[in-house]
């Protein structure tokens, strides 16, 4: 391929001077334009959009604002350039994708997605373009100029499953995980591919039919893995980068959050200007990142990054959809020809199911969990197409594709259709399926539980066998990212408090706390914390003091893939259970029927497989399945420290001190008054025995543990303490 | 079986006989045991040859697990404080695929990953007494562990009431293995309890 790099990097940085000079009134006259029609789309009933995606809405609400600027400047005088989409639309919603990326469950089914976004793509590029080329050939489409080559070119854009229209979708109709981050994986995977045959079979097209030889094909391939791998390694320099930074920036804590946003754009700019994969090199940065800027940074940098990466990639979607359709309002653009455009449609689509459906077949013979049925419809279905299709083919020269007008108009209608229509019916579609799978079978209650147990045994046993093999290369990794990633790019205090059952204990206190003061407030006084617990309330204060230096970023949630401050995970989190058994109890009173099965559905832990990550633009919420595991946890704790202690110490397990919701009486001992009297003479106080627990109840000892043994004497008693009343 | 002992160490011919009841029926192949016995001593980190309670819990993901616990009690057998390396395949060998061609010879011990096997390893993590049977306390034990603290006692007691309703068909108000097994003759055991341990 005849790049120049240096001419090009002038040329796109001069590009971009003028661009910025002559579109900054456009672009600002643009903005305000769509800011008047977004609070129309906040405002918009929630009920609609369960039926009507937001996007096909937003593409409505762009037909309207197009008819009415037609209307009056009777031309079409805002479209989406290429530009403007490529280089200020699209990073900050690849970014948000990356960054917000569940990094385990891309990682783990890496391979699936590969195969899809690669196979799956160049698959349908294939048969697309050669499908309507055939059909071209038989006479179908009458009589255009084109050729093999802009048959292939136009295959290659439109293939490309578009992760703006996916999400897009997806937020409403609520699929398990493992398909969402194929679905979506794939989609943000492919761009490396689309990039590469597009530029490609562009130079074809410019070469002419009769330069092509096997050197060219072999320079394609070859570019292929350039432009990916390339990319990727762009993203991957630029995530190392922005921790780094963060990891010194503790004294300018206030231009943290600037900097993600610079130095990820940044990456995108660069990638773009060496000719690599944009996409991909954002997609990296933002997944490799997020662990240790997470870590790093202070909490509220940490929430404002959160906050404005879901406000910009919200406003770009918005701009993007709405854009779409103004740019449809353009009689200028569009030509007319039935069997081109019918047959895209068609082909898109049936070569979509074919091929996932082929690659599923193959897959699952390597899988471990296989991919049902209506998991590959879902699949399939949910392929796409968006506005990266558009500005690709908004690219084209004119010159040397004399149908650009109809292909542009061929890509509009398949947006249209794909976003609209599928979006549409993907909702009902899915809930018809399902239906109709649930209904032949029909469980007992035995059956249920019993699958439930299963799940759970299984999982306990793979952590016991240590799943290797895949998960193999997924130890080594880790323990290479342990010692020396960590090490280099997390700062020294974010990497003492990264001691997850630590954390979790942690998590616990604060919970505890936090629901202390609540029934404290409900109570109705101050009174209630002043005099009562007057010992409790210091007991707190010198409790966190003397481990503020060990966790001073605790407070950022280190454990999930979402990262909220726990102080709005409390507040909601917090159940004041006396309330909502009162009114179960009245509902079974009053109810005969009581249906055990809903009951099951509700309340059974889910096993770790079918825990949910919910990826979506509009909401940031915690993994809810984090309260599952620390119930779990604590009911576990609870019980080995109960036969720890009736092993050891011969003694009957004490009597329940306050436990965490479920006793609203007052405790039997007094807090602090007996139990450090316990911890002076009981063996518990020693710090030799109190190790001796952690040992018993973990397994080993955390090693943020042995640092509090060793330089804190006085808080051992009071650890144990601590675990006394939390675990009795 | 030459290869196993020069492998592992403290291979004797008892315990030669008994992998030799393993490796009959083809259940585990030696590359399994290579791994697994990879895995037994990164858990044994005394390298006493033997695992306590307190092995496995050092894997830190069993104390999120509901039954983690009742997994762990699995390997043990009643009144042992320990495992072998032996016992410890052996329990895992019941998560191996069945093998649906082997032909069903009566005269002949069920291979440890049959589904008679499997479900019996199942029976066995409810029926904590050994009795023989999946009495209402026992059961009832199961469900709270499994469910999430806000139900309450009358609830999780109605759901166990029906369960064994549904599934004593002696009306002795507990679950023996028979009932057991009948009430789950529709589910794909297999499926349900098969893990691959290479990859």
């Amino acid at each position: 391929m005849n790049h120049t790099p240096g001419f090009k990097i002038l040329s796109q940085s001069s590009e971009m001077l003028t661009l910025f000079g002559s579109h900054f009134l456009y672009v600002s006259r643009t903005l305000s334009l769509v800011s008047l029609c977004s609070p129309t789309v906040v405002e918009l009933n929630h009920s609609l959009t369960s039926v009507i995606p937001e996007s096909a809405l937003l593409i409505i609400i762009g037909w309207i604002l197009g008819g009415i600027i037609y209307g009056a400047d009777k031309m079409q005088t805002f479209t989406l350039t290429p530009t403007v989409f490529f280089f200020y639309l699209l990073p900050q919603v690849i970014l948000d994708a990356g960054y917000f990326m569940p990094n385990k469950l891309f990682f783990s089914n890496m391979g699936a997605i590969l195969v899809y976004a690669v196979i799956g793509t160049c698959w349908n590029a294939a048969t697309v373009g050669l499908g309507l080329w055939g059909c071209w050939l038989g006479g179908a489409m009458g009589d255009i100029d084109i050729g093999l080559l802009q048959f292939l070119l136009f295959g290659s854009l439109i293939a490309a499953v578009d992760p703006v229209a996916v999400i897009a979708v997806f937020e409403e109709v609520h699929v398990n995980e493992v398909l969402f981050i194929m679905v979506f994986g794939e989609s943000l995977l492919n761009d490396g591919v689309t990039v590469v045959l597009f530029n490609v079979f562009d130079a074809f097209v410019s070469l002419g039919g009769a330069e092509i030889d096997a050197v060219e094909i072999i320079k394609g391939i070859i570019s292929f893995f350039v432009v990916a791998f390339g990319g990727s390694l762009v993203g991957i320099i630029f995530a190392l980068l922005i921790s780094l930074l963060t990891r010194c920036t503790k004294n300018i804590q206030i231009i943290e959050p600037g900097f993600i946003f610079i130095l990820g754009y940044l990456s995108y700019l660069t990638a773009e200007m060496l000719s690599l994969s944009a996409i991909l090199s954002i997609v990296f940065c933002g997944i490799c990142c997020q662990k240790y800027i997470n870590a790093n940074m202070d909490e509220r940098s940490v929430t404002t990054v959160r906050y404005v990466m879901k406000v910009l990639a919200n406003g770009s979607e918005t701009i993007i959809f709405v854009f779409l359709g103004i740019s449809a309002i353009d009689p200028a653009v569009w030509v007319w020809n039935t069997g081109f455009i019918l047959l895209t449609l068609l082909f898109i689509f049936v070569f979509r199911f074919i091929g996932v459906f082929l690659l599923t077949w193959i897959l699952n013979k390597y899988r471990l969990v296989p991919l049902e049925f209506i998991d590959q419809v879902v699949m399939s279905y949910g392929g796409l197409r968006g506005a990266v299709a558009y500005g690709l083919v908004a690219m084209l020269d004119e010159n040397k594709f004399k149908e650009k007008n109809l292909m542009v108009s061929t890509t509009l209608i398949v947006v249209y259709f794909t976003v609209m229509l599928q979006g549409i019916t993907m909702k009902p579609l899915v809930t018809w399926l399902k239906v109709k799978r649930a209904a032949v079978t029909e469980l007992t209650l035995a059956e249920k539980i019993q699958n439930r147990t299963f799940d759970h045994m299984l999982v306990a046993i793979e952590d016991i066998s240590g799943q290797i093999g895949h998960n193999y290369m997924r130890d080594k990794w880790h323990n290479f990212e342990e010692r020396w990633l960590c090490w280099f790019l997390m700062k020294p205090s974010a990497r003492k408090s990264r001691d997850y059952i630590f954390n979790i204990f942690h998590q616990l206190n604060l919970k505890d706390a936090m629901s202390y003061v609540k029934e404290g407030e409900r109570r109705g006084s101050l009174a209630f914390v002043r005099n009562e617990t007057k010992a409790d309330v210091d007991f707190n204060k010198k409790f966190r003091a003397s481990f503020s230096e060990i966790m001073p970023d605790i407070m950022a949630d280190n454990m999930g893939p979402d990262h909220v401050p726990l102080s709005s995970i409390l507040q909601d989190i917090v159940p004041s259970v006396c309330l909502d058994m009162h009114e179960q109890d009245l509902t079974m009173r009053e109810s005969e029927d009581f249906n055990a099965h809903h009951l099951l559905q509700q309340h059974l832990y889910r096993g770790r497989k079918q825990h949910r990550h919910r990826y979506s633009r509009s909401h940031l919420e915690t993994n809810r399945d984090e309260n599952e595991v620390q119930e779990i946890f604590q009911r576990t704790m609870r019980s080995r420290l109960e036969s720890f202690k009736s092993a050891k110490m011969g003694v009957a397990p004490a009597k329940k001190i306050q436990t965490k919701h479920q006793k609203k009486d007052k405790p039997q001992k007094m807090p602090n008054g007996n139990s450090s009297d316990k911890s002076k003479n009981h063996p518990y106080g020693d710090k030799g025995t109190c190790s001796l627990l952690f040992t018993s109840l973990l397994g080993h000892q955390p090693p943020v543990v042995c640092i509090i043994i060793q330089s804190h004497s006085k808080a051992i008693s009071r650890i144990c303490l601590i675990l006394e009343n939390r675990l009795d | 079986m030459i290869w196993c002992a020069a492998v592992l160490p403290n291979t004797n011919t008892n315990s030669m006989n008994r992998w030799f009841s393993c490796f009959l029926f083809n259940i585990v192949t030696p590359a399994h045991i290579v791994r697994l016995y990879d895995r037994f001593e990164a858990l044994d980190k005394e390298k006493t040859g033997h695992l306590r309670p307190q092995d496995f819990g050092a894997i830190n993901r069993l104390a999120m697990n509901p039954i983690g616990d009742r997994i762990i009690g699995a390997f043990f057998s009643p009144g042992q404080e320990t495992v072998d390396f032996h016992s410890f395949v052996r329990i895992l060998a019941h998560f191996r695929p069945a093998d649906k061609k082997r032909p069903k010879d009566p005269s002949m011990p069920e291979p440890v990953n049959s589904r008679t096997s499997k479900l019996k390893f199942a029976f066995q993590l409810y029926d904590q007494d050994k009795d023989g049977k999946i009495s209402r306390a026992e059961l009832l034990q199961v469900l709270r562990s499994m469910l999430e603290m806000q139900v309450t006692e009358e609830q999780l007691e109605s759901i166990a009431d029906r369960t064994i309703q549904e599934a004593d068909l002696d009306k002795d108000d507990a679950i023996s293995f028979e009932e057991f097994r009948k009430s789950l003759e529709k589910v794909n055991i297999d499926h349900k309890m098969s893990i691959r341990f290479l990859r």
